[in-house]
């Protein structure tokens, strides 16, 4: 079953609706994917913990749906500082 | 999770200082991501303990719960975990993978 960047940002927005979130299809199979996700849910947290927050956001589809999901977590702050 | 399983996983992650959860082994990876990782410890030059995920699916998803972390590979040390492919390439190009890994 395939799931769709808007469906990934989606369900992002619903648990972060503060973030920004922009979702490539790496390989255009609907499965392999790469997020930038930019909210400040994630000030004062280590990578694990922002990815954790992102995962959980994205629940059973990462257990199927989603065969890989590369992902970049930023701050507001961290994002214009680049 | 029945108790039995999570103390398994425990002690698998206890089993080296650098444990590498992943697809494969590091002789033959069976995905990228698990072969990008193996690829930057073997650059840091440390010495780690891996295990194959894909031959063990109780472990597998009973590690997934046990870490709130749904992908493979799962790189942790002294028992802590560290990140997957992303967190371990940002950490390698900061130069601090080889200080978390190194003895």
């Amino acid at each position: 079953m395939a799931i769709s960047p808007d469906d990934i940002r989606a369900l992002i927005r619903a648990a972060l609706p503060d973030a920004d979130v922009a979702v490539t299809d790496t390989t255009g199979g609907g499965d392999h994917y790469s997020a930038t996700v930019i909210s400040a849910a994630f000030v004062g947290k280590g990578p694990v913990d922002r990815h954790r927050l992102v995962y959980a956001a994205l629940g059973d589809a990462m257990r199927g749906p989603i065969h890989a999901l590369a992902l970049v977590t930023e701050t507001p702050e961290e994002y214009q500082r680049k | 999770m029945s108790p039995e399983l999570r103390q398994r996983i425990a002690d698998t992650i206890a089993k080296d200082r650098v444990m590498l959860f992943m697809k494969g082994n590091p002789q033959m990876p069976q995905c990228g991501f698990s072969a990008a990782v193996v690829g930057m410890l073997k650059e840091t030059g440390a010495t780690y303990g891996s295990y194959n995920i894909l031959a063990d699916p109780e472990l597998r998803e009973g590690l997934k719960e046990y870490s709130s972390w749904p992908t493979f590979p799962q790189l942790y040390v002294d028992g802590k975990l560290i990140g997957g492919a992303d967190i371990v390439r940002d950490l390698h190009a900061k130069g601090e993978l080889v200080k978390l890994v190194a003895k």
